[in-house]
């Protein structure tokens, strides 16, 4: 569904991610596993158009047999009419407004009012905590909260391609499995996850398919369950 | 002081700091979504009220349709203005949009003074606006009930937009975290398009209004007005529509009630705005209603 051949991102003098080409199939979940400072968000945020000098190709297939559209170039605002929500890194939650707003901000390019209120519910009923907090102002949220907000909010658009940065991250531990139950849940739905995790053994865990990233270049790849035996991943992101 | 007396100077004082707070809301707008103050606004407040001169003068158009294309026109030039002069600087340095309003602001002046030429116009006021009548022995004209009245109009209009509408929301949104936001699906640029048109069209408004209380439009009409009402803006806390409103009422009665008791003060009139400024800098630079909410990492 989403083809990427050689994308290079710089700021200014720094090369951030240098000529990585990635696959993400229809259905899957895919993951991006690398140390801080490797480009994972850089690659995610130049798929939702966030990054002016990005260069190489993104190709979105929406529908099989499509003609692969190029997303590089086109602004942030059209991310969501492709298909493609992204839950960022830092949550960026709306503080002054509510939980609700938050969700409705989510759904911006719809207009289908019934199937609105209608997915508000879906989100809450994932995460139960976000109902009972629906007037609570987004900035009073615990960090937690806020992340099963900012997931809730990229589904709100009906994404084909589902992006999360860190969704685990600043979550107790038994928050890091529930989040990792509903991106499994998500995916089941018939979903696209695009994965970004410190985490790297529950993400591998669920993962079709995983990239592992150093310095802005792709150095290993394979299928998650794979990439948990692997050696040198253990060594170097699972703790030996 | 009489009981009556000071029944007219509360409501010219209500009538002034309406109109103050009616052109906070504009500089309070810009400010809010892009931490810009748009220096050229009182500017849109000196068109308006030549659009409607001309307009009914020039055009004969009679007095309400010029009223409304006047603040029409209006929104249309704050919506070029912002086109020209600010988007293409969204993502340069804070100052150089900063620079460029006030550039934008000196053309327009100069631009007024070569249209229409530097000399002042006395306005034509409508007769049943300023024959006085009398109320509880005050003697008022109904122009400063009028004033007040539509002010009270538009900024409930105006609340009902940020608070209850679709666009309403983007503003909002925008005003927190633009790229954000963006990434949502909203069409940024359009709701900041929007935000201009309604400031502008609330400043042609106030023009309007202004010229029909001290009937006299000339090129630099807006400029005094203009910075009263951003002391007002900053007085309520910049970046909050309720602040500006307030801070406008406050800085009205600040100035017509220390003439009012302190006649030997009025050559100080306009001071005390200025004074008002300094010290809510030293003392609250967050002003009244300005928030800060502190962000979760
Ligand atoms: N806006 C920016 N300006 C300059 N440098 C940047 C910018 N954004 C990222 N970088 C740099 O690019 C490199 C990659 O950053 P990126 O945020 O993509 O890493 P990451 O893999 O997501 O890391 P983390 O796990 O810490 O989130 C880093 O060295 C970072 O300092
Ligand atoms: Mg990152």
């Amino acid at each position: 569904m989403l083809k990427i051949n050689d994308l290079h991102v710089h700021y200014g003098g720094i090369h951030a991610v240098k000529g990585v080409s990635l696959s993400i199939p229809r259905g899957s979940v895919v993951t991006l596993i690398g140390a801080n400072g490797a480009g994972k968000s850089s690659i995610i945020r130049s798929i939702a158009g966030l990054v002016k000098g990005a260069k190489g190709e993104v190709l979105l297939t929406r529908h099989e047999g499509d003609q692969p559209v190029q997303l590089l170039g086109q602004p942030a605002e059209n991310m969501v009419r492709s298909g493609i929500a992204l839950s960022p890194e830092g949550r960026r939650i709306l503080p002054h407004l509510s939980v609700a707003e938050n969700l409705q901000l989510g759904a911006w390019c719809r207009e289908d009012k019934d199937g609105i209120a209608k997915d508000i519910e879906m989100v809450y009923d994932l995460f139960p905590r976000l109902r009972e907090r629906s007037w609570q102002k987004g900035g009073t949220l615990s960090g937690g909260e806020q992340q099963m907000l900012a997931v809730g909010r990229a589904l709100m658009s009906q994404p084909d391609l589902v992006m999360l940065d860190e969704p685990s991250l600043g979550l107790a531990p038994i928050l890091v499995r529930e989040i990792f139950d509903i991106i499994r849940h998500i995916n089941e739905q018939g979903k696209t996850v695009l994965l970004v995790e410190q985490n790297a053994f529950a993400a591998l865990s669920i993962a079709d398919y995983a990239y592992i990233l150093e310095v802005g270049s792709v150095v290993l790849e394979g299928p998650g369950k794979d990439m948990l035996k692997n050696p040198k991943v253990r060594e170097a992101y699972l703790g030996g | 002081m009489t009981l009556e007396l000071f029944l007219q100077h509360f409501f010219n004082a209500l009538t002034l700091g309406s109109l103050y707070g009616l052109i906070a809301i504009g500089y309070t707008m810009v400010y809010g979504i892009l931490r810009l103050i748009n220096f050229a606004h009182g500017d849109i407040l000196m068109l308006g009220a030549y659009f409607v001169f001309y307009g009914t003068t020039l055009f004969c158009l009679p007095w309400p349709i010029a009223v409304v294309v006047a603040i029409i026109g209006s929104a249309v030039l704050g919506v070029l203005m912002d086109k020209i002069a600010y988007r293409p600087l969204r993502d340069a340095p804070r100052i150089s949009a900063l620079i460029s309003a006030i550039a934008v602001s000196f053309f327009l002046e100069s631009l007024a003074v070569v249209v229409f030429t530097g000399l002042p116009r006395p306005v034509h006021q409508p007769e049943w606006l300023v024959s006085i009548i009398t109320i509880g022995g005050a003697r008022l004209m109904p122009l400063t009930l009028l004033v007040p009245g539509v002010t009270a109009i538009l900024v409930a209009g105006l609340l009902y937009i940020v608070y209850h509408t679709k666009p309403g929301l983007a503003m909002q949104a925008i005003s927190k975290d633009i790229e954000t936001t963006r990434m949502l699906g909203v069409p940024v640029d359009k709701i900041i398009a929007l935000t201009f048109a309604i400031g502008s069209a609330l400043a042609a408004a106030s023009g309007i209004m202004w010229a029909l209380r001290y009937p006299q439009i000339h090129p630099y009409m807006g400029v005094f007005p203009g910075f009263k009402a951003f002391i007002a803006a900053v007085f309520g806390g910049i970046g909050s529509i309720q602040g500006a409103v307030i801070g406008g009422l406050l800085l009205g009665f600040i100035e017509i009630m220390t003439v009012a008791f302190f006649p030997d003060l009025s050559g100080y009139r306009d001071a005390f705005a200025f004074i008002l400024l300094v010290v809510v800098l030293l003392v609250k630079p967050t002003g009244l209603f300005g928030e800060k909410l502190k962000e979760k990492i």
